[in-house]
């Protein structure tokens, strides 16, 4: 898509005042919900995201079922108000997909062999959207994950970053720009999106799509500094998950 | 016990290194460290280092009391909701009573509760439940409710303190299930009070000093 709005200026600033290694604001809060066994609340930039988590419980139906460890059922879904115009509700091929690539990404981190036969329910609600949803829900996800008690390796966190500013003559692309954590304007204009989500323990990567293209030296740099991103948000699921229950601990003292 | 604060831990915190600790329960062992693996409170009790878990479905172990709801009677058998991710069966060998094939709802129908005792727990975590056994049965009357079964041992206390406390101040007759179920029966008016504390130990079970602050609200109550 071609269009004539400059993504990043002269001195690296882009549309919102971020440098091109600047997150979005992100809030998160842990435990949000009575009746889910956890939750957790997410505000990344403009996007709002909703998670409850439900589980371990027996999968139904019966055939889904595995003798062997329990399945991770993550559904991602856009309310229809979470985007400019109206969105069609229910699944369609763009949910469907990052319901699965999530459900994926989880089932590594969860220790699953300790389940088998049951369902670990996600349900992700995007209320509002603004570029970077599915790696907003698969963060907040993680938090609520934990927040649900469930035996975990890790919590996982996911980042985008990519690429913007880069000009096309002759068919030739030139220049641009690789930054971290695309903004909604940088998504629909920019060159390149590539949302990453590890295990940050590990440096594990349990999710990694690409939309657009990079050279290797462009990847590269956006997977460092999608790898940064992660680390960095990751800080803030730590000190969600810690806030609300050391607040317990510290009433008595 | 020492008056330190408790720390919470969060799934893969690392806790220390296996030359100088023991991984106890709720947690990982990955390349010589140990990690926390749930979300819980750090208990340090040389040479084990153990996670104490706050949320979380309840885990069958054999052996354990716990008290159930029939779901479904069938020709043989029934099927009992434990509050554990997996529903119970509990045979009609595995009754006190006589049952001829196809008459067990005549014993046991859906929403009975039973005081049960778990049989086995196989590697795909298939239940059986029994009723053979003393102090087990179907209960009649009473008032049951429900708590997170990581709080069962605060209701209980140490050596049965917390739950003798209550006995001694409401005269109700209470059981607690290791799934998290309460079984209370008494005057309508001391069951109450008796939920009411249960609710404190829920909502504090991590504080300190509880069982003096439980006292203080039954003392008010009654």
């Amino acid at each position: 898509m071609k269009s004539d709005i400059e993504l990043i200026d002269a001195n690296g600033k882009r549309l919102d005042g971020r440098t091109n290694d600047q997150l979005r604001d992100v809030k998160i809060e842990a435990g949000v919900l009575h009746r889910a066994d956890g939750s957790c609340y997410l505000e990344w930039g403009g996007n709002k995201v909703v998670v409850a988590v439900y589980g371990p419980r027996e999968a139904v139906p019966r055939h889904t079922q595995d003798p062997l460890r329990a399945i991770v059922n993550a559904r991602y879904n856009m309310a229809a108000f979470s985007v400019d115009d109206r969105k069609r509700p229910g699944p369609d091929r763009r949910s469907r997909e990052i319901s699965k690539v999530i459900s994926e990404a989880l089932e590594k981190v969860v220790l699953i062999d300790l389940y088998p036969r049951a369902a670990i329910d996600v349900n992700i609600e995007v209320l509002d959207a603004e570029a970077g949803t599915r790696c907003a829900g698969l963060t907040a996800a993680g938090v609520a994950l934990a927040d649900a008690g469930i035996p975990m390796k890790d919590i996982p966190v996911g980042c985008a970053a990519g690429k913007i500013g880069a000009e096309t003559k002759d068919g030739k692309v030139s220049g641009g720009h690789v930054v971290l954590d695309l903004g909604k304007e940088e998504d629909n204009f920019g060159d390149a999106d590539l949302p990453i989500a590890i295990s940050p323990r590990t440096n594990e990567i349990l999710l990694l799509q690409m939309d657009g293209h990079l050279t290797v030296e462009e990847f590269n740099k956006a997977m460092d500094l999608a790898m940064k991103g992660c680390h960095d948000v990751s800080k803030l699921q730590r000190d969600a998950l810690i806030n609300k229950y050391a607040s317990d601990v510290e009433e008595v003292e | 016990m020492t008056k330190s604060t408790r720390e919470i831990v969060i799934p893969s915190q690392y806790l220390g290194e296996t030359s100088e600790f023991k991984a106890g329960s709720g947690t990982l062992i990955d390349h010589g460290k140990i990690y926390a693996k749930i979300l819980g409170v750090l208990n340090k009790h040389p040479p084990y280092v153990n996670v104490v878990p706050l949320k979380g479905r309840y885990d069958p172990v054999e052996g354990d009391t716990i008290i159930g709801f029939v779901e479904q009677a069938m020709a043989s058998s029934w099927l009992a909701d434990i509050n554990a991710p997996y529903p119970a069966l509990l045979h009609v060998s595995e009754v006190p009573w006589k049952v001829e094939f196809g008459e067990t709802e005549k014993y046991l129908n859906t929403g009975d509760a039973i005081m049960a005792k778990i049989l086995s727990v196989d590697v795909e975590k298939k239940l059986n439940i029994t009723l053979k056994d003393r102090n087990l049965y179907k209960i009649q009357g009473g008032h049951i409710i429900t708590v997170g079964p990581s709080k069962v041992p605060r209701i209980i206390g140490k050596k049965g303190s917390m739950i003798n406390l209550l006995k001694k101040y409401t005269r109700c007759r209470i059981f607690v299930g290791k799934n998290g179920r309460i079984w209370i029966d008494g005057e309508d008016l001391q069951v109450s009070n008796t939920v009411q504390a249960i609710r404190l130990i829920e909502r504090e079970s991590i504080s300190y000093g509880l069982t003096d602050k439980v006292e203080q609200l039954l003392k008010s109550l009654s």
